[in-house]
């Protein structure tokens, strides 16, 4: 690790964390939650992004992983930690459990139901069969954890450096997971599949493993969301979720790490602020950037600011050669 | 008197790979003009060129008039009809659909009476009308396409490899048919064919392709009289 | 007994509005591989102009005409100018665009027509419900059932007897020789998206007097849709109507007797699932060899 890399680390580590210290009330509970959404998001991005595997219903895993904090929590006193790798073990599983039919589906098929899913999630979560685990209508109140005694610090800087701290771990993980041939692997099932398979790859193995490990660091996402939120119930996971995170990966950039960050900006802070212009403005904000950025911004807005970082650097334009690169998803 | 057809310069490919490096050739009205050559030397591809299948430059004069830059459709408009490789079938629609669609841009009232005809060429045709397009035989439907880009009542009939995978006794029958038509109309063919000795003794003109390029062009009658020309270039 | 012939007509009633999306649906699958995840919001936008000229005193058919006419040609629109320069999909691609237009025509609906629920006229009005069939079903449910089957009726006797049917289903299924017989193929897809927007309206239009119109109306109906489309074959517009019917009495019966009305949405879903595991070209469609 050369000097500048661990300078470059301590830099990230300090801007981080220094929300915690400089901002406070709403303002921090929004920071909390734009990194709890990135974390969704980077879930996404592994299935659809990097594997190609459309998924409108990854609000279901976040679901999951909420209401398995919540209830274990709330009706069996388990401290929060405890309940993370419930939660995104249970999510895992479930997207194990997906990813086999998952295989059989090609594109839009495979969005259709997932779509279908992430309807179906509110109205299963509301029934009156599992009411006593979900609280049915009502939902789960859940009081988060406090900070330890010896750290001076309040409940909303808790829970900001603890999601922050998660992030980090999370994000090291995919960082470690999506370079390589595991990365190749999973774009060139993702554009060209069949050359894929002829290259040997066990496209079986690939896409089920994606699918658990996507739905795995979502389902830790809506963990995070419950003690971050002190609630869940079923109206909080509705198809606008799953579409959200969609909008969220398309607009920030598929398959890229720091795509994930800027989707989940988009998606935390664009809503409010196109909510005070007119109650519908969000929908259409949402519907015209998803649009426009599949038309003009292929890459997202990570793309743009990669293209951005290279004219910069360089004072002239990027060679085809890191432009092929740069650029992640094609619209041929 | 203009030629029919006339390309100069003909340099065509799929994507990033040229796959033809400049062509020259001509097709008069009412003559008959083969290309011929190897697997791979571009005579699908050129045919494709000129219909605006696929990435083009060069000229392509069609009764004196450019259409390089033209769409598929608005040539196919201008009275060129394109039999493909494959035949090119509405499979899943019946023969008397497809038939209906060769003449799909035609507003005068000679169609019915064209079709009559066709079916008086094709009689196979006739029998199987309400069939679904799909269920012909090979053969069947090689006669289905031909039919149905002659109901376009076109100047120019561009034949892509009409004798493949089909028995010698049907593509006898099918030059019968091709002769006969070209002896009622002054229709002009560019005819591609692998099966050289059958296009040499349909043709007026002949031209080889190789690799893209065009080895050697003539008379047909003399090309194909010339022993060594035809050990070379046509295997036989 | 007359519980359960009363659901099932209802189911009709209803899946008479679902086979019209699920042709819709259909169409532009066939002519663009597209699945429209929008279709539904398109309709509820065009079932809100319907409103607004019934409001201003149109009488009833004729808003009925315009708005169809209107939808028809806003399909057209959306076809080419926005999806003909998107020639080749990734599927997220494909994914993304049609739910970019579920988002904004979604929004575009609340915010000119706004977010309260709101009545909807019906032409067939004829003293209150179970009127007619001895009961079994409404005057509207009834005029639903029969309004869908004479728009289908008439669609398919455009697609089987007219030329303009019949080069649009030559460049559904093959793009290439279609140019080559000089078909313009990019209008015939555009053709197929007006189409499936208007017959859309229809399905709006008809549901709306039931269901009660908001931004949000057809988003259970487009599921629905996709389940019916799914189950008679996403490439076969009969299959697809019959798929529609059958859902909709699917629906009705199980909601009654079976899972009970809070977990319908949920059958829609299974019923998805269970198509594309078990026979992913539904009933009558063609089984396509799938590319990985």
């Amino acid at each position: 690790m050369t000097a500048r890399r661990i300078l470059a680390l301590l830099l990230a580590v300090a801007v981080l964390v220094a929300p915690a210290f400089l901002t406070s009330g709403y303002v921090l509970f929004q920071l909390t939650s734009t990194a709890i959404y990135a974390i969704a998001i980077l879930g996404l991005d592994i299935v659809t992004g990097y594997t190609g595997q459309v998924s409108l219903g990854h609000g279901a895993f976040y679901a999951i992983g909420a209401y398995a904090t919540a209830i274990l929590m709330a009706n069996f006193d388990w401290p929060f930690w405890a309940t993370l790798p419930v939660a995104g073990g249970a999510s895992a599983l479930v997207g194990f459990l997906i990813g086999f039919p998952a295989l059989r589906l090609s594109g839009p098929y495979l969005a259709l139901v997932t779509l279908a899913l992430a309807t179906a999630v509110p109205q299963i979560l509301r029934a009156k069969a599992l009411e006593a685990w979900t609280g049915g209508v009502q939902g789960i109140v859940v009081t988060p954890p406090s900070a330890p005694s010896f750290l001076p610090l309040s409940q909303d800087q808790y829970l900001y450096l603890c999601t922050i701290v998660v992030a980090f771990v999370l994000y090291l993980l995919a960082d470690n997971m999506l370079r390589g041939r595991q990365r190749r692997a999973m774009i060139a099932i993702r554009d060209h599949a069949l050359a894929a398979e002829a290259a040997g790859i066990d496209i079986a193995r690939v896409k089920t493993r994606a699918f658990a490990v996507s739905a795995f660091f979502t389902g830790i996402a809506g963990a995070l969301s419950a003690i971050v939120v002190q609630f869940v119930a079923p109206d909080s996971f509705s198809v606008t979720l799953s579409i959200a995170l969609f909008v969220g990966l398309v607009v920030g950039g598929a398959a890229s790490l720091p795509g994930t960050v800027i989707g989940a900006l988009f998606v935390q802070f664009i809503p409010n602020i196109a909510e005070a212009a007119n109650k519908s403005a969000p929908g259409v904000v949402y519907g015209a950037l998803l649009v426009a950025s599949l038309y003009l911004m292929p890459s997202g807005g990570a793309g743009a600011l990669r293209h951005l970082l290279h004219r910069i650097r360089s004072h002239r334009p990027p060679t085809t050669e890191t432009a092929k690169q740069g650029a992640t998803i094609h619209v041929e | 008197m203009s030629r029919l057809l006339e390309v100069t310069g003909l340099h065509a490919g799929y994507g990033a790979g040229e796959v033809l490096h400049g062509l020259d050739f001509a097709v008069e009205a009412g003559g008959v003009t083969a290309l011929l050559g190897a697997n791979g030397a571009g005579k699908t591809t050129t045919l494709r060129a000129i219909c605006g299948m696929l990435q083009r430059r060069g000229e392509i004069r069609f009764e004196g008039a450019r259409i390089d830059a033209f769409a598929t459709e608005d040539i196919a408009r201008r009275g060129i009809a394109h039999v493909p490789d494959g035949r090119g079938t509405f499979t899943d629609l019946t023969v008397e659909e497809n038939l209906r669609l060769g003449a799909y841009v035609r507003r005068d009232a000679a169609v019915a009476g064209d079709v009559a005809h066709m079916l008086d060429l094709f009689p196979v045709l006739r029998e199987r009308l309400r069939q679904q397009a799909g269920t012909l035989s090979g053969g069947e439907q090689q006669m289905l396409a031909i039919a149905r880009a002659l109901l376009l009542r076109p100047k120019l009939l561009l034949l892509d490899e009409p004798s493949f995978g089909l028995a010698p006794l049907v593509v006898q029958q099918m030059f019968g048919v091709l002769a006969r038509i070209r002896a009622e109309s002054r229709i002009g063919i560019l005819l591609v064919e692998q099966n050289a000795a059958l296009a040499i003794d349909f043709a007026d003109q002949a031209c080889i392709l190789e690799s893209g390029r065009i080895a050697l062009a003539g008379v047909a009658a003399s090309i194909g009289a010339d022993e060594q020309v035809r050990r070379v270039y046509l295997g036989y | 007994m007359n519980g359960f012939l009363h659901q099932v007509f209802s189911g009709l009633a209803t899946g008479g509005v679902y086979a019209s999306l699920a042709l819709s649906l259909v169409m532009v699958y066939r002519a663009t591989h597209l699945l429209n995840f929008a279709q539904g919001e398109m309709a509820t936008f065009s079932t809100y102009i319907a409103l607004t000229l019934t409001q201003a005193h149109v009488p009833y058919w004729i808003a009925f005409a315009i708005t169809v006419l209107l939808s028809f040609a806003l399909g057209i629109a959306l076809e080419r100018l926005l999806l003909r320069r998107m020639t080749h999909h990734t599927a997220l691609a494909a994914v993304g665009v049609t739910i970019g237009l579920l988002l904004i025509f979604n929004a575009l609906s609340g915010w000119l027509f706004g977010y309260t629920v709101k009545e909807f006229p019906s032409p067939f009005e004829g003293g209150g419900n179970g009127a007619v069939l001895g009961g079994l079903m409404s005057a509207h449910e009834l005029g639903m059932v029969g309004v869908t089957l004479a728009v289908l009726a008439v669609v398919y006797a455009f697609f089987r007897f007219t030329p303009l049917g019949l080069a649009m289903r030559a460049a559904a299924g093959n793009p290439e020789s279609s140019r080559l017989v000089g078909i313009r193929v990019g209008w015939m897809l555009a053709l197929g998206w007006g189409l499936a927007a208007a017959l859309g309206a229809v399905g709006g239009i008809m549901v709306a007097p039931v269901v009660f119109l908001d931004p949000n109306m057809m988003s259970g109906v487009l599921l629905y849709a996709f389940a019916g489309a799914l189950l008679g074959g996403v490439d076969n517009p009969a299959g697809a109507v019959v798929g529609g019917f059958a859902v909709g009495v699917i629906e009705n019966l199980g909601g009654a007797y079976v899972v009970g009305t809070d977990l319908k949405l949920t059958m829609a879903l299974v019923i998805i699932v269970a198509v594309l595991v078990l026979r992913p070209a539904g009933l009558f469609g063609r089984v396509v060899v799938a590319r990985v």
